[in-house]
């Protein structure tokens, strides 16, 4: 048992564990779960520690056969893209569960099992190197966020998360009926050895064949992108979800459709993924300024925040689709760079409905003068995420933007709109919320932060400031397995060689500037 | 060929199980009157008793495999797979009617009388090599499920229910005959090598063969609950007593595909290109119909009947796959879809209450709360009638898609999954009321449930589990035995 496998037997463990611990002793379960978390982001910290970047193929891997025939196996390991994944989940989930340590109050037992549980899914998911093993997390993470959303949400929770279920659920289902072809055709489920098949010829796909493979991966993760226009359960599940459950929705489940369009859609269908990659961009495009939009009208902060993941990630998804090194880098930093801001804006305004008990923004007004603290905070994730130079939202769009700016410059220039929008509604509903005439309830509701507050946010504010100026510490080894995929997905390699330097470059500017 | 009428040794190994079967269930009659007053969860005891011991015959058979009785019946392990899984069907369901009887005041030596008899009717289906033997299996087994239909007979519901089951199941065990006596026309043969054979050489008539397969498939169909002659099943069920309910979905259906791969596998293994489309439409039917109509439904165990007709459909689809993977697929997901539904339908006898009063789902308000073992329960159940990951019901719907495709139906595989993706919308309903909503008047009065009830619930939970993380001994089993009778 390796590093990686501890990682995954300790949250899964621990879910079973909290399970058994008797009905009354909550105090214990909020503390035991947050150890078991905490457990889990040190030795996610060892798999940093160990990973030797360069290196090619997956490292820490474990391949045993779990199932003889079909040939299943349980095959785990990483690279310089999950590495940065599972650690963005092992370091939010302790922080979700301090964040509902009070909030929550009924059924505390389930809560913050099921949290651990989704901990479970989500690490397997990034490590997961056979297609069904891979399905299999993909499926068990649904279950958790199924019933954190709907017992523990706020009022339209179950329509929220039933049409979360279905519309996951509706995808995935054509991914399994691909991933079932794709073992017809290859005899195994292996990752690895089915791109090798690939490479070698062994396996031919017929060009209708390829392109319907492709479709049915790519539904299920632009789904789960969500991709314009199948991002309408976003919103509501992000508005309905408690605190903890929009978190760990919009910091680390969203990114498994863009870890999936990267992991699966680029390496084994690379003719369609070249053929189809216009449409995509077009929606990807129209997703960054509609969801600008959108969230500019939107009179809920939660919802306003939601709206602008839908924005974010249509710059993930135009980096990845742009087949550049600068372009598919900018993506993997920005799916990292959103964790943490996007998931910084919940938290912030979580703790703000917990004080005010209103999402409204109507309902705020002068926060800044009664709660200077929190409105400091919540400027500099703002910041972020509008993406100032200095802090991590930056980095990723400024490489998203040139890497698409090498592929195709019009796109570009549509893109960098939603830059500017995103400033447009960040700050003027930062403006309503903080400034202006403080009302008697705002001023008597809006003490600041106490410290398990602090503990939660701050670890977050570090992040972003570490992300933004010493980008070095996690773009090499993403841009390594990065260029081995676009190698992979047919972009030459002296090509990809060149521009891997680039990128370097260009993080060094950055840290210059 | 001289026929010898004296069973060997080996032959009263063979059909052990059914003689412990026959010989419990007559002594559960004499016992009625002894021990009905003092007693009366004694015959509970002694006919789970008698199916440990069964299933104990039965591996012990397995171990001798080869025909019995001039060629009647055939103990190999595919109907060995078919046998246990059939007795450890009727265990659950006994254990799961302890509560329903005492509850029901109707505690008798013949209700477990009839469901050994049932059980033994299945046994005998599954092992049947001969089309008379199927037949007579057949009947011993619909008719104890008929009776076992009505048991309350002074309940309006039971006696519909009764009745319309004995009628129709009739008329489809005529078209079986029909369908037997044309085989017998065409062949000379009952015997299910002998027909295989008669049907390879170039004399026989394919289109009579054709005739004969189709009246015996509508006759399988209709035991199966298969589209379009499933219109049965939902009556039925919501009528019959819960437990037997459970039981009729899960046991005479598992033994009535155990047949229908056997009949239609080895002796009409020729003509599939006739059959292989028709079960491809009733599949799609029994699917989309199953899960479509099940959307509509307010009633647990209609519901659930309706998701029973949707199941037979995916089996059907492994069926239509005409192979050995299909075979394997069709008796691993019978194991898992046994498993989770007696498990569901344990949950509605638990909820239900004296007279089955409270079958709404809304009954279920809130049983998360009050009761979240069972409610724990229930949601493993529903997650594997839904098709997640690491419970058997996923496992098998993966192996049974798996072999469509293999066999190339790969539009066949595309809707049935959809299917089961609108299918998991009905079964949400359940885990919303369950977990979402504030417990409401019969979760509040509920009390938990007693040592029996635990069992029937924590057994097919460890089941659904154990085929969904560790398949590959069930699995190599099948795929054993699939080989087998290929």
């Amino acid at each position: 048992m390796n590093l990686l496998e501890i990682l995954l037997v300790l949250p899964a463990v621990g879910f079973i564990l909290t399970l058994l611990i008797p009905r009354p002793q909550d105090q214990l379960v909020r503390l035991f779960t947050l150890a078991v978390s905490l457990v889990a982001f040190v030795t996610s910290l060892g798999l940093i520690g160990g990973y030797e970047t360069g290196k090619p193929g997956q490292q820490f891997v474990d391949n045993i056969v779990w199932i003889a025939n079909p040939e299943i196996h349980w095959h785990v390991g990483i690279d310089g893209l999950s590495l940065w994944l599972i650690v963005l989940t092992t370091f939010l989930t302790p922080i979700a569960i301090l964040l509902s340590w009070n909030s929550i109050k009924n059924q505390v037992k389930e809560f913050f099992a099921f949290l651990l549980l989704l901990e479970f899914g989500l690490v397997g998911v990034f490590a997961a190197w056979d297609l069904f093993l891979f399905y299999t997390f993909w499926e068990v993470v649904l279950v958790p966020m199924y019933f954190l959303i709907g017992i523990w949400g706020h009022d339209r929770r179950i329509y929220a998360t039933v049409k979360f279920f279905l519309y996951t659920m509706a995808g995935s289902v054509l991914m399994l009926v691909a991933i079932i072809y794709l073992y017809t055709l290859a005899g195994t489920f292996d990752y690895a050895t089915i791109l090798d098949q690939f490479r070698s010829g062994r396996i031919g796909l017929s060009h209708t064949e390829e392109t319907l493979l492709f479709l049915a991966f790519f539904l299920a993760f632009a789904i789960k992108v969500p991709l314009f226009p199948l991002h309408t359960w976003l919103p509501d599940a992000h508005v309905e979800a408690p605190t903890a459950g929009s978190l760990m929705l919009a910091s680390v489940m969203l990114k498994m459709g863009t870890y999936g369009l990267v992991r699966f859609c680029l390496p084994m269908f690379p003719t369609a993924a070249h053929e189809n990659a216009w449409w995509i961009n077009i929606l990807a495009i129209i997703g960054i300024i509609y969801g600008a939009l959108v969230a500019m009208v939107q009179p809920n902060m939660k919802k306003l925040v939601a709206y602008s993941s839908v924005s974010h990630l249509g710059f993930v998804v135009l980096g990845i689709f742009s087949f550049t090194q600068m372009g598919l880098d900018g993506a993997v930093y920005q799916m990292l760079n959103h964790g943490i801001s996007t998931g910084a804006l919940f938290i912030l305004v979580g703790f703000m409905y917990e004080r005010r008990h209103s999402l409204s923004i109507a309902d705020y007004g002068g926060v800044a003068t009664a709660a200077p603290w929190l409105a400091t905070i919540f400027l500099i994730t703002t910041l972020a995420s509008i993406g100032l130079p200095m802090l991590n939202n930056f980095v990723g769009e400024f490489l998203v933007l040139q890497g698409t700016a090498q592929a195709n410059f019009v796109w570009t220039a549509f893109a960098a709109l939603g830059v500017i929008l995103s400033a447009c509604y960040m700050l003027w509903m930062y403006q309503r919320v903080f400034f202006g005439a403080l009302s008697e309830t705002v001023k008597h509701h809006m003490p600041d932060f106490s410290i398990r507050e602090w503990a939660c946010i701050a670890p977050l504010i570090v992040m972003m400031v570490w992300m933004g100026i010493f980008t070095q510490t996690f773009l090499p080894a993403v841009s390594d397995t990065n260029s081995r995929i676009l190698a992979q997905t047919g972009v030459g390699s002296l090509a990809s060689a060149k521009t891997l330097g680039g990128t370097q470059l260009a993080g060094g500017h950055l840290h210059a500037r | 060929m001289p026929v010898n009428f004296a069973p060997s040794a080996d032959d009263l190994v063979r059909f052990a199980p059914e003689t412990i079967l026959t010989i419990a269930g007559t002594l559960l009659m004499v016992l009625d009157p002894l021990f009905a007053r003092r007693l009366p969860k004694l015959f509970g005891h002694l006919s789970i008793a008698a199916m440990i011991a069964a299933i104990f015959a039965a591996i012990a058979a397995n171990s001798v495999p080869g025909v019995a009785f001039s060629n009647l019946l055939v103990v190999d392990s595919f109907g060995t797979y078919f046998r246990v899984l059939v007795l450890c069907i009727g265990i659950l369901a006994v254990l799961a009617s302890y509560r329903y009887l005492d509850r029901e005041q109707a505690e008798t030596g013949e209700y477990h009388a009839l469901i050994l008899f049932s059980i033994m009717g299945q046994c005998v289906m599954v092992t049947a090599n001969d089309l008379i033997m199927i037949f007579i299996g057949l009947e011993i087994s619909s008719i104890a499920t008929y009776v076992l239909a009505g048991y309350l007979r002074n309940d309006k519901r039971n006696n519909e229910a009764a009745l319309k089951y004995f009628l129709l199941g009739s008329f489809a065990t005529g078209f079986l005959l029909y369908g037997v006596a044309i085989i017998y026309g065409l062949t000379g043969s009952t015997q299910l090598p002998a027909i295989r054979a008669a049907l390879t050489s170039p004399d026989t008539s394919l289109m009579v063969a054709g005739v004969a397969a189709s009246l015996m498939f509508v006759g399988l169909c209709f035991k199966v609950s298969g589209a379009p002659f499933q219109i049965w099943a939902p009556d039925v069920y919501q009528g019959a007593p819960a437990p037997v309910s459970a039981f009729m979905a899960t046991g005479p259906k598992a033994a009535a595909f155990a047949i229908f791969l056997r009949i239609f596998l080895t002796a009409f293994d020729r003509i599939s290109v006739t059959w292989a489309p028709i079960v491809w439409i009733c599949a799609l039917a029994s699917m989309t119909i199953g899960n479509f109509a099940a959307l509509k439904q307010n009633n647990l165990k209609r519901m659930l009947a309706y998701s029973s007709i949707a199941h037979a459909g995916y089996i059907l689809v492994a069926l239509a796959s005409d192979s050995e993977i299909g075979t394997a697929a069709a008796m691993f997901y019978l194991a898992a879809y046994a498993l989770m539904n007696l498990g569901a339908f344990t949950v509605i006898i638990y909820i239900s209450g004296k007279g089955e009063k409270h079958l709404r789902i809304e009954d279920l308000d809130g049983l998360g709360q009050r009761q979240p073992f069972t409610a724990a329960m229930m949601t493993v159940f529903l997650l594997s009638l839904i098709g997640i990951p690491l419970t058997g019901g996923f496992f098998g719907k993966f192996y049974i898609f798996r072999a469509a495709l293999d066999s190339h139906l790969v539009w066949l595989a595309v809707l049935g999954l959809l299917n089961s993706a609108v299918a998991a919308y009905y079964y949400l309903r359940l885990l919303v009321v369950m977990y979402m909503h504030e417990p409401g008047e019969v979760t509040n009065a509920l009390e938990a449930p007693g040592f029996t009830l635990q069992a029937a619930l924590i057994l097919p939970a460890v089941g659904t589990f154990f085929l969904g993380i560790l398949p590959g001994t069930v699995l190599s089993f099948t795929q054993a035995a699939a080989s087998f009778i290929k």
